[in-house]
């Protein structure tokens, strides 16, 4: 139950900064005055952040601990294994887990800390005195390597939700017999929709279809 | 038709088991799972060794007493449905067949396929009973229960207990078993009296014998012998988080 609760409150953040993010393709002043508006926020923003920290914490604390019950509940395995109806997502949900929590450290000191690319700090503020978020993003991700590794931790993020975000119905007892199957769908394709929306930024960006707004 | 088997023997608790090769010749393509290793322990007999010891009762899918993981799945291949009410015809002609225990940590192997499933019966005796005024059977319709109810009571009070979803489980979870016995009672008016103890009594003991925790894969459902869904877990988790909820307010 808590990992279903901090799970629905991950899953909207996640969808709110997809929106926010999306906001590259109508230009940098969009993009440029949201990332304003948040930072003008000032110790609101870091009451949200240290919420969503807090949050993942317990998410991956209970987790762990429930994972480490299951694997003393068989200390036996079997020699040979078939699953009738477990999906890949729903059996690797710790593996997917991790390796998106690994991708989360690197996403924060990629284009929140800025310690990763010594460029970031040399962009000029835009023409209304804010920082360039709109380049900032572009020049990260003309990178192959740093696009590939965003997609990778992507792929694991809508391969977790793709399972995580109809399993809390259930954790939480809010479906029946009809409901559970649909969810399972609406589950998979709600995840790969965001993996869609969050990966068109790096491609769009790799194709030249989005250039930055000034020049190192 | 031909097989060879391999079959997890194992001499008791303590020692370590290994899967054994055996050949069973001619077997009809009629004849049930349990019935072909009946052949193999009379030519075991025959040849003077030990007999592969392996649960059944009433061979025909209602008592849940036959346990066997078969080609990695709970009762095997033929869902729904118990290991007695599988047939060979069901495999293919010269196959090799895996035979293994329900392998959870709560199931302790008493020898070869054999497991103790005792700690189903202590969930059970948590809370999986009414009181009820004992003496000769009262009025049917003295006490009156919704269709729907009543349907979906049944539906759950089909589970046999044969631990196929702890089984089958990728983290070894009962939750299947414990949800049916929970919903099926909470259903109906005659359970009441303990709903909240039960359920939450229920699920201390669940979690106390060693059983892992759900975590929605529905392998449960799928090998189930009986078709319990797994919407009655949901159930369970409503009926747990209510109790929680009233206890906590200091009902």
């Amino acid at each position: 139950m808590i990992v279903a609760i901090t799970g629905i409150i991950l899953i909207l953040f996640v969808i709110g900064h997809l929106l926010g993010n999306l906001q590259i393709f109508i230009g940098p002043d969009w993009i440029n005055a949201y990332s304003r508006h948040l930072h003008d926020l000032g110790p609101l923003l870091w009451l949200i952040r240290l919420f969503l920290l807090a949050t993942v914490i317990v998410h991956i604390y209970v987790t762990i601990q429930l994972a480490i019950e299951n694997r003393r509940a068989r200390p036996e395995r079997y020699i040979d294994r078939q699953y009738v109806k477990a999906t890949f997502a729903s059996r690797h949900m710790v593996m997917s887990g991790l390796i998106v929590l690994a991708f989360i450290i690197y996403h924060l000191a990629h284009f929140t800390v800025r310690v990763t690319d010594r460029r970031f700090g040399l962009l000029k503020p835009d023409p209304l005195e804010r920082y360039d978020v709109y380049s900032m993003m572009v020049y990260g991700f003309q990178n192959y390597y740093v696009s590939s590794f965003y997609v990778l931790g992507l792929f694991l993020l809508a391969l977790h939700l793709s399972h995580g975000s109809s399993s809390f119905f259930q954790s939480l007892g809010l479906n029946d017999r009809k409901l559970t199957p649909r969810l399972a769908v609406g589950g998979r394709i709600f995840a790969w929709l965001l993996f869609v929306g969050y990966t068109s930024i790096p491609v769009a960006i790799l194709l030249g279809l989005i250039k930055p707004a000034q020049q190192l | 038709m031909n097989f060879r088997l391999r079959i997890w023997r194992q001499k008791n608790r303590q020692a370590h088991g290994k899967l054994v090769d055996y050949d069973v010749r001619d077997i009809s393509p009629n004849t049930s799972f349990l019935e072909m290793l009946d052949i193999l322990n009379e030519n075991l007999l025959q040849r003077g060794e030990e007999p592969i010891a392996f649960d059944s009762d009433c061979r025909e899918g209602i008592c849940g007493t036959c346990s066997l993981t078969i080609n990695g799945e709970a009762h095997g291949p033929d869902h729904p449905g118990a290991v007695c009410e599988l047939y060979m015809r069901k495999f293919r002609d010269g196959a090799t067949i895996t035979i293994e225990p329900f392998r959870v940590g709560a199931f302790p192997i008493v020898k070869d396929l054999v497991i103790d499933r005792t700690a189903l019966d202590r969930i059970v005796q948590a809370g999986g009973f009414i009181s009820a005024r004992a003496g000769s059977a009262p009025e049917a319709n003295s006490i009156p229960v919704p269709k729907h109810d009543a349907d979906l009571a049944m539906e759950a009070a089909a589970c046999i207990g044969c631990g196929a979803c702890a089984a089958a489980c990728p983290n070894g979870s009962a939750m299947l078993f414990t949800s049916a016995k929970v919903s099926h009672l909470a259903l109906l008016p005659q359970g009441h009296p303990e709903r909240e103890s039960r359920v939450l009594k229920m699920v201390q003991v669940m979690d106390a014998e060693g059983f892992g925790n759900c975590t929605n894969t529905y392998e449960c459902e799928a090998v189930c012998p009986a078709e319990i869904s797994a919407s009655v877990i949901a159930k369970l988790n409503r009926e747990y988080a209510r109790a929680a909820l009233q206890r906590g307010a200091g009902e």
